[in-house]
This record gives C-alpha cells, sequence and structure tokens, in this order.
C-alpha cells in the first residue's frame, strides 16, 4: 500500500489536486487568509489607511491596559489548566471504582453543556455582594452567622461632638466619667425607623443616690425636629446596648439598657469611664467582595473550572481505563499503600493523557472572552481584563483601532504557537511509537 | 385638548394642498401659523431610513412622530437599530454602500467626525428656518461644525437633577437642599435618621462624569467648562481640583454614600435607582443623582409613583448658579456621495418643528429642545417641570463634557475619565494623582 500512493501521484496529479482542492479553499478562505489580512492590517493606523509600520505593537505593550490584560492572561495560563486538570484526575480517580460513578460523572459533566454565556450570568449571581441574592456570600455568612452572633445595633454611631467617641475596637466611649447622681445622656444616631419600632420612648432617668444611672437613645425623632442630647419626645431607646463601667482598663461593671435605653450600673461605678461596648457595633459580616479589584480574577478562574473540570475528568478517566490493573495489583502486594500507587503508577502512567488536557485547555484559556466580559462587572473590569476581550473593546469599542486589536490578534497567535508545535510534536512521537 | 384635535384634523386636510408648494418654497409665515408650524412637500414613493439607538418604548414613541410625517408626506420610513456603536454601525453601512439616510447620533464629537469627513449634510433654508424659530442658539450651535449647520438635536436629557425617595426625606424632617452646603447637610441628616442618603452608580462611569461636570459647571462657571471640554486648560488646573475636593465631601464618605465607596462601586446604573426606590418603606437610599431618563427606570423597575413616592429637584448650586448639564441626541442626514435629498431635508424640518416634537412628548419618557413646544404636551408635571427647566436654561446650558470629548477619553471603560473618577471613588484623597492621570489621559486622546 505505501508504495500504491506516489504512483496515483505520479500518474494522476490533477486528479490529487481535485480532491485537495475544496479543503484547500476553505482553509485558505477561512484560515490563513484572515492570519494574512491581520498581518497586513496590524501594520496600518486606525482608518486602514496610513502604514505605521510596528507602532501598533509598540502601542500594545506601552498601554497599561494591555499589559495588565497580558499580565491576567499568565496568571490564567498558569492556574486555570492545572487546577481544572488537578480536580479532573482527583474526581477520575475518585470515582473509578464507587458504584453511582456514571451518575456522578455526568453531574461534574454537566456544567460543559452549557454555554459560556450563561455560565458567566450564573457566576455574576453566585458571586453577587449582597448574601441575600449571591450563594457565595450567602454561604460564608450562613457559615459564619452560626459561630458568631450578630451585633444589635451594627449602624449606630455618635453624632461629631455628642460626648462619645471612638474607643478602643468599635467601642464608643463617654467623654465625661460616670457619676452618682448625674443621669449619664449617650446619645445615638443612624438607625432607621423600622429597626426600633419594638422600642419604647426614651426616658432620663431620674437620678438615683445609690446608683450610675443614664440612658442610651437614639436622639432622632422621625421627622426631625428634636434637639441634639436632649431626650425628646418620639425619641426611642436603644434596648439590649452593653453599657461597661471601666476603671484602670478593667472592667468593673456591666449593665444592659431596657426597653426605654435606662441602664443602672452600681454606685462603685462612680467616676469610671463609661464605655458602650464594641458586641454593640461590630459590624456584621457581610461576605467578600468576589468581583472587587483583587479577587475578580481568581472569581472568574473559578467559575472556569467549574466548567472544565467535567471535561478534564472524562478525558483521564478514559486514560485511567487502559491502565493495566496488574501492575497497580503488583504494586500493592509489594506493599505500597494507595497513595504511593496513585503517586508512583498511576499518575505516570496518565503522564501523556494529562498532557493532553493541559495543552487543550492552555489553548482554550488563552483565548477566554465571555466569561470575563459577563461576569466582571464595569468597575473592575480593567482588573480582570485579556487580551481576547482587550481585542474585541480595542477593535470594536468605543474609537475603534481594528490596526491595534489586529495587532493583539497576532500576538495572542504567537502566543499559542508554542503550545501548537508541542502538540504536533507529541502526535508525531506517538504515532512512531 | 380642543387644539389638539384641531391640529391634526387640519394636517390630514393640508396633504392635498402641501404637495403644490414644494420643500424650498415655503414662506416665512410659517411661524405665525396657528394650525401647523410647518409645511411639507409631497414625497409619495420615497423611501426613508433612520438608523438610531432607541429599542422598545422608546423606539416606538420615535416611530409616532415619524408615522405623523409618512402621513402627511407620503413618504415611507423605515427603522434600523443600530445598536450602541452608532459611528461603527455607520461606517460599515457607508463601507458598503447602504448608508441610511437620517442617523440619530447621541455624541456631539461624531457629529464634528462625520462632517468632517463628508458624510453629513448640511441643511437647506427650509429647516434652517425650523431652526431658527424654534431652538435657542445654544442647541442650534450644537449641530453645527465649522459654521455650517448639520444636524438637528431631536431630543435632550437634563442632567442635573437629584431624584429622592419621599419617605426617606420625611423620616429625615429635611426638604429640597438649593445650595451644595445645604445638600451635603441634608444629606448628613438624612444619615443621622438611619437611612443611607446618596445612591451612586460608580460601576457605571458615564454617572460618575455626570456628578464631576454639574460640579465643575456651577464652581468654575461656563467659560472654564467650555476650555475644559475643548482641552484648552490642562486637567490639572486648580478649578480641576477645587471641583475634585467637594466632590470629595460626599465620596469621601462613608456614611453618605449608600455602602459606601465599595458598595457604590458595585452598584450600576439601573440598581442605584431601583434601590433608592424599591422599598418605599425603609429605602435602602434617600437620593439618587441622573438625569430625567431615571423616571423610566422607575416607572420600569420598581412599584414607586413618579410625582408621588419619587421627587424631583434642580442639582445644588456650587458657586453661585445651579449648573445646568444637558446631554441630547442629534439627527443628521448622510449623503456620503452627493446632494442630500429633498425627502431627507423635509424629515429633517418635519423634526425640528414643534408639531413633531409635541407628538413625541405626548408618549412620555422624552424631553424636547424645541422652545416652541407648549410644555401641557408633557404626560405628567414633574416631566413639565424638568423641560421647562431646560428651556428656561436658554443658552447656559453647556452639554455633557464628556460627550464632547473623543470617546476614549470620555465614553470608554477602563480608560479616560470613567476610570479616573472610579480610582477617585475608591481613594478620594488621592487627587493630585487622578488629575495626573486625567491630564495624561486627555492628552492621548487630544492628540497634543
Amino acid at each position: 500500500m505505501a508504495d500504491g500512493r506516489p504512483a496515483v501521484i505520479r500518474a494522476r496529479p490533477w486528479a490529487v489536486a481535485c480532491f485537495l482542492l475544496p479543503a484547500l479553499l476553505l482553509l485558505g478562505a477561512l484560515v490563513v487568509y484572515p492570519i494574512g489580512y491581520s498581518l497586513w492590517r496590524s501594520l496600518f493606523d486606525a482608518p486602514g489607511t496610513g502604514f505605521v509600520g510596528l507602532d501598533n505593537y509598540r502601542e500594545m505593550f506601552a498601554n497599561p491596559a494591555i499589559r495588565r490584560a497580558l499580565q491576567n492572561n499568565l496568571i490564567w495560563i498558569l492556574v486555570a489548566p492545572a487546577l481544572a486538570t488537578a480536580l479532573g484526575l482527583i474526581f477520575a480517580v475518585l470515582t473509578e471504582r464507587i458504584r453511582w460513578s456514571t451518575a456522578f460523572k455526568l453531574v461534574i459533566f454537566m456544567p460543559m453543556a452549557i454555554s459560556m454565556l450563561a455560565a458567566g450570568i450564573i457566576f455574576r449571581l453566585v458571586y453577587e455582594a449582597d448574601p441575600d441574592r449571591g450563594v457565595a456570600n450567602a454561604i460564608l455568612v450562613s457559615v459564619n452567622d452560626t459561630f458568631s452572633e450578630g451585633a444589635p445595633w451594627p449602624d449606630a454611631r455618635p453624632r461629631p461632638d455628642s460626648g462619645l467617641e471612638p474607643g478602643p475596637e468599635e467601642s464608643l466611649v463617654a467623654t465625661e466619667p460616670a457619676a452618682v447622681g448625674e443621669p449619664a445622656l449617650l446619645p445615638l444616631v443612624g438607625v432607621a425607623p423600622p429597626r426600633v419600632a419594638d422600642a419604647g420612648q426614651a426616658v432620663e432617668p431620674e437620678p438615683a443616690p445609690d446608683a450610675v444611672v443614664g440612658v442610651v437613645w437614639l436622639d432622632f425623632a422621625p421627622g426631625g425636629g428634636g434637639d441634639p442630647g436632649v431626650v425628646d419626645e418620639n425619641e426611642r431607646g436603644l434596648p439590649g446596648m452593653v453599657v461597661e463601667a471601666v476603671r484602670d482598663g478593667t472592667v468593673i461593671a456591666t449593665a444592659t439598657a431596657g426597653a426605654d435605653g435606662t441602664f443602672s450600673l452600681p454606685a462603685e461605678a462612680d467616676g469610671a469611664e463609661l464605655r458602650l461596648a464594641a458586641s454593640n457595633f461590630a459590624a456584621s459580616f457581610n461576605g467578600v467582595d468576589w468581583l472587587g479589584p483583587t479577587l475578580v480574577t481568581p472569581a472568574i478562574i473559578g467559575s472556569y473550572v467549574w466548567m472544565w473540570a467535567g471535561f478534564a475528568m472524562v478525558l483521564i478517566a478514559a486514560g485511567l481505563a487502559g491502565v493495566p490493573r496488574e501492575m497497580l495489583e503488583a504494586a500493592r502486594v509489594d506493599g505500597a499503600n494507595e497513595w504511593q500507587v496513585f503517586r508512583r503508577i498511576t499518575v505516570p502512567l496518565l503522564a501523556p493523557v494529562l498532557a493532553v488536557v493541559l495543552v487543550t485547555l492552555m489553548i482554550n484559556v488563552l483565548k477566554i472572552f465571555d466569561l470575563v466580559l459577563i461576569i466582571a462587572p464595569g468597575s473592575t473590569q480593567p482588573d480582570a481584563n485579556v487580551l481576547a476581550l482587550q481585542l474585541y473593546f480595542s477593535s470594536f469599542g468605543t474609537s475603534p483601532n481594528q490596526g491595534l486589536g489586529s495587532a493583539i490578534a497576532v500576538f495572542l497567535l504567537l502566543l499559542v504557537v508554542p503550545v501548537m508545535i508541542f502538540n504536533i510534536r507529541r502526535l508525531r512521537q506517538e504515532r512512531k511509537g | 385638548m380642543a387644539t389638539a384635535l384641531a391640529l391634526t384634523t387640519a394636517c390630514g386636510g393640508d396633504n392635498g394642498d402641501d404637495g403644490n408648494n414644494g420643500g424650498g418654497g415655503d414662506g416665512g409665515d410659517n411661524g405665525g401659523s396657528v394650525e401647523s408650524s410647518i409645511e411639507l412637500p409631497d414625497l409619495s414613493g420615497e423611501r426613508l431610513e433612520i438608523a438610531a439607538v432607541w429599542t422598545g418604548a422608546e423606539q416606538a414613541n420615535f416611530m409616532s412622530a415619524v408615522a405623523e410625517f409618512e402621513s402627511r408626506t407620503g413618504a415611507e420610513v423605515s427603522f434600523v437599530p443600530s445598536g450602541d456603536n452608532v459611528a461603527t454601525f455607520v461606517g460599515q453601512k457607508i463601507a458598503g454602500g447602504a448608508a441610511p439616510d437620517i442617523v440619530v447620533l447621541p455624541q456631539v464629537g461624531v457629529l464634528h467626525e462625520f462632517a468632517e469627513q463628508g458624510w453629513a449634510a448640511p441643511v437647506d433654508d427650509a429647516v434652517m428656518e425650523q431652526l431658527n424659530a424654534n431652538y435657542a442658539a445654544g442647541w442650534r450651535d450644537l449641530g453645527a461644525h465649522d459654521g455650517e449647520q448639520y444636524g438637528v438635536y431631536v431630543k435632550a436629557a437634563n442632567k442635573s437633577l437629584i431624584w429622592y425617595n419621599t419617605t426617606a426625606f420625611e423620616n429625615a424632617g429635611v426638604s429640597e437642599p438649593e445650595t451644595w452646603d445645604e445638600f451635603i447637610e441634608v444629606a448628613r441628616t438624612i444619615s443621622d435618621s438611619g437611612t443611607p442618603p446618596v445612591s451612586v452608580a460608580g460601576s457605571d462611569g458615564w454617572t460618575l462624569t455626570d456628578w464631576f461636570e454639574n460640579i465643575y459647571l456651577s464652581q468654575a462657571g461656563p467659560e472654564m467648562y467650555d476650555q475644559l471640554a475643548a482641552h484648552e486648560i490642562p486637567w490639572t488646573d486648580e478649578s480641576v481640583t477645587e471641583a475634585l475636593t467637594t466632590l470629595a465631601d460626599l465620596f469621601g464618605s462613608d456614611q453618605l454614600l449608600a455602602g459606601g465607596p465599595d458598595g457604590a462601586l458595585r452598584t450600576d446604573f439601573p440598581t442605584s435607582v431601583t434601590q433608592t426606590f424599591a422599598d418605599l418603606e425603609n429605602p435602602a437610599a434617600g437620593m439618587v443623582y441622573e438625569g430625567d431618563f431615571v423616571a423610566s427606570v422607575i416607572a420600569d423597575g420598581t412599584d414607586a409613583v413618579v410625582g408621588e413616592d419619587a421627587l424631583v429637584f434642580p442639582f445644588p448650586a456650587v458657586g453661585g448658579e445651579p449648573p445646568v448639564v444637558s446631554g441630547g441626541d442629534v439627527a443628521v442626514a448622510l449623503a456620503p456621495d452627493g446632494e442630500a435629498s429633498e425627502a431627507q431635508m423635509a424629515l429633517l424640518a418635519w423634526f425640528a418643528s414643534a408639531d413633531a416634537a409635541r407628538i413625541w412628548a405626548e408618549g412620555g419618557g422624552f424631553l424636547s429642545p424645541n422652545r416652541e413646544l407648549d410644555t401641557s404636551a408633557y404626560p405628567d408635571d414633574v416631566q413639565r417641570d424638568i423641560a421647562e427647566a431646560l428651556i428656561a436654561a436658554g443658552d447656559d446650558f453647556r452639554f455633557d463634557l464628556s460627550d464632547q470629548a473623543p470617546a476614549a477619553f470620555g465614553g470608554t471603560t477602563g480608560q479616560g475619565m470613567w476610570q479616573a473618577l472610579q480610582d477617585f471613588l475608591r481613594d478620594p484623597e488621592d487627587i493630585s494623582g487622578v488629575q495626573e492621570y486625567l491630564e495624561s489621559e486627555a492628552a492621548r486622546a487630544y492628540g497634543d
């Protein structure tokens, strides 16, 4: 057979040309021509009329936005494929021997069936900062809340110069020391009316001969009015507020405000410092700012891994099926534990498959676009920028410059080339082997 | 109501006669005409295509004004949505030899670009006559390039408005502020009452540029504003420092911004409006700043009723006069290779007429720069007040600075003004850093 083919080519070259022509035409029109034109276009300015040489490439590396995109692409290519492959490997090995493995694999593989755009929208919601809407923060907040109790008055704060100053942590310290016979007035503001609906009218307590008394209240009557620092009609107490008397840094007495905001401390608190405990105010944990400038890229990589770990798992599981059982058994008989079997036998035998998965994902990650466009909000989009997205904005955004866009496209192509060469080499070796 | 009816019957009857008059032959007596403010030629069999960004209800409203043109002239007009990037859209169409006849542009910079490239056609005498009769010089000049009139401003936006939740104001017992100091004081009081006072859409850079422009216009004055818009004074100028310092009164305070600066940076424009008006018992924010179009977001996204739960006051005066920053859409006739047709000019003249503005205004969600429009045409009081404020400003309004600037500086995510002001919202202490960034970006975008 090997001898037959050249004979045909020699005898009827036109037949060969005929057979090759459709493929050549398609490849030429859809691959070679666009690449060539992009190269050509990247040497011209925005309107496409003036030749600028390599200026677009220079601009590309001088532009801070594009440099940022390059940096993010680097993070992506180092982290995302490795993470997806590692997770895929773990899933594949773990599911190999469980009974419902097919069902399990199906579930893991399912995200692959979703378009990038839909996945982007899903994760935009998952990462929503408001714990009532974003499931990621909802989980964090509910876990946090099981271990620590929320403060009763997180919003309450003093007016400036109202006799309360910020103390250690988030506590508030009264500027006047406690005194028997002189009720302490501790006014706070900033609490929304519905939150004090259950509280009673605030009352200024009568001076007591044998106790330090005072009132903690919301110094703001709904509808305005009322004098600052004075308990007016319609102003509510702040029940449950913990008041501490502190002397030389140690708490000597504690009291809790009643429904009308009044509290009473024993007489020995006389002369001590009055402090509203930090536990009253500690701002409740509101989750993590997933889409903020620092976490936005890792967060998007997370959503990518969610999509592609299933792909990695399926390929690796297929490779795993080809690993000879006898070798694993032999190792076990020789006294290797499961970790050693995995580390020394399974992984080396799977290496070719792992390489295929890793390289495929690398190529895929280089052109990542949709997830970043959809998940990153406007204010942090520059922090999440990647080359493909920048290509799009440069070419088709406001003030389009398709010369610069083409230059980015050519650069992306150059980035893919080494991975491609690696892939082709590997394929050749496999054929020889 | 009676006049409106009389008008429509009169218009219907005019159809046949108008054909004899021709487009250019209109006399000067039109302005005085009681029945119709414009005479149009017979254009039976003519086909026109309009491209604009509008979709949905906005498009339907616009088309109702166009439908009247069709019935008066017999021309057929079709609508093509252009997508957000009108310049690119038109460029492609012209390259393909199928340019729309009329295009409506949201950025004044694009008009200049089109005029320079010879794509746009100058208006004829009939259009000029309508413009002179109905438009303040300021609005006319915005549609001109190098002394030649190219465009007709068909729609205006008043971007000097602050919308507020009446519950929040009642709870705090405050009233509408008139100066910036009063505004900050009102915001503090609202904060004391337990409602986060100001909702800022930091995720959308354009809302931040509008904040800055209002403050700058009121504080530094219209002349400085024009110079800054043309980049004749650098962004490192002291007046910019002053405006940013003023803005930092608000942006630099955790208590005055709903969600603090970080929360504001996560908030996009629709959310900034809905969070202010969604909960009428215990609002998540008391006030939100943006143009007249906030009304439609309130109507679409919340149960609040504009005029009852949601009211509006003019942007407070920072310097002597309160600012009037406006935006708008300009209709331009495209004639990339040759003269514009009679039909194109007739449609532009129609857009410049009070009749067209009245039909469009009745549909709501629309503000006309046409000063001859009887404001009773607006469907509600809030819109009428906004429109009257805009017309009353006469020539003292200024066009949105970021829309005048090159798009790379004034209208692109991640660069120029948008990025600079987001950085400023993140760190309001670093005013000089923001100014240096603005100046370097402006130098690049303006190409000097």
